[in-house]
């Protein structure tokens, strides 16, 4: 009678279905294969981003490298995590920290690089801003806003 | 029961040791530096790492729990990576 219960809560209430979902999967050899592929791709991408952490020379290239390459390795690895669970429960968790990883990992970075260039981390050498000669520190204008507020 | 390929699980367990490898690699950037942001761009890294590994881990084990464990760590790395600039230039963090 339970068993019987459990069956019709789990054929009528919506959130169980989803919840189903998060379960554990029939992975067929296709699905096993894509699934394989997209987790070799992203840590192939975590790889390069952290090598970029470590060699390159200023906080600026190692964001640069950072920034692009792990968000990219994470990616598709939580693809990967969307392949293997189907397009319900845990899988559509996974795609949403994709879209999540998309919008904040440029964010954030875009905030430390401000954040260093206003404590004054210098460039690598002969680097200088775009513009040419004329143009000097864009952010000197911010800094005297923040100073008015 | 789950059911998957037999190449599938010797594969994921290598992108966890990769990525776990990895995430110690980056920690030398957090504490090497040499400037603030480098530590913190590094932290960044490692957060990235441990959403992959959380999402690596959800598939070995078969768990559809651990994506979203996955999730709330990435939102976890994006708020203390915002809240450190903010630290940094503006020297207070709630004024």
């Amino acid at each position: 009678m339970a068993v019987l219960t459990t069956a019709l809560v789990r054929t009528l209430d919506p959130v169980v279905l989803v919840s189903e979902g998060g379960g554990a999967p029939t992975v067929g050899p296709l699905r096993g294969a894509v699934v394989a592929l997209l987790v070799v791709v992203g840590a192939f991408f975590l790889v390069v981003g952290t090598v970029g952490l470590v060699r390159l020379p200023t906080v600026y290239n190692r964001m640069h490298a950072t920034s692009k390459a792990t968000t990219l390795g994470a990616s598709s690895i939580l693809l990967a995590a969307t392949a293997y669970f189907g397009p319900r429960g845990a899988g559509l968790v996974s795609l949403v920290g994709i879209v999540f990883l998309f919008v904040t990992a440029p964010t954030g970075a875009h905030m430390i690089s401000r954040a260093a260039q206003r404590m004054g981390v210098d460039f690598e050498p002969g680097v200088t801003w775009p513009g040419g000669e004329g143009v000097d520190d864009p952010t000197a204008g911010e800094d005297a806003d923040a100073d008015a507020d | 029961m789950a059911s998957s390929p037999s190449f599938l699980d010797p594969v994921l367990l290598g992108a966890l040791v990769l990525s776990a490898g990895i995430t110690l690699v980056a920690a030398y950037r957090v504490i090497v530096g040499p400037t603030t942001p480098d530590r913190v761009v590094g932290l960044d890294v490692i957060g990235t790492n441990v959403v992959a590994i959380a999402a690596l881990y959800s598939m070995r084990a078969a768990h559809g729990l651990f994506a979203d464990v996955a999730l709330v760590l990435a939102i976890i790395g994006f708020i203390s990576t915002i809240t450190v600039a903010r630290y940094v230039t503006e020297g207070d963090i709630i004024e």
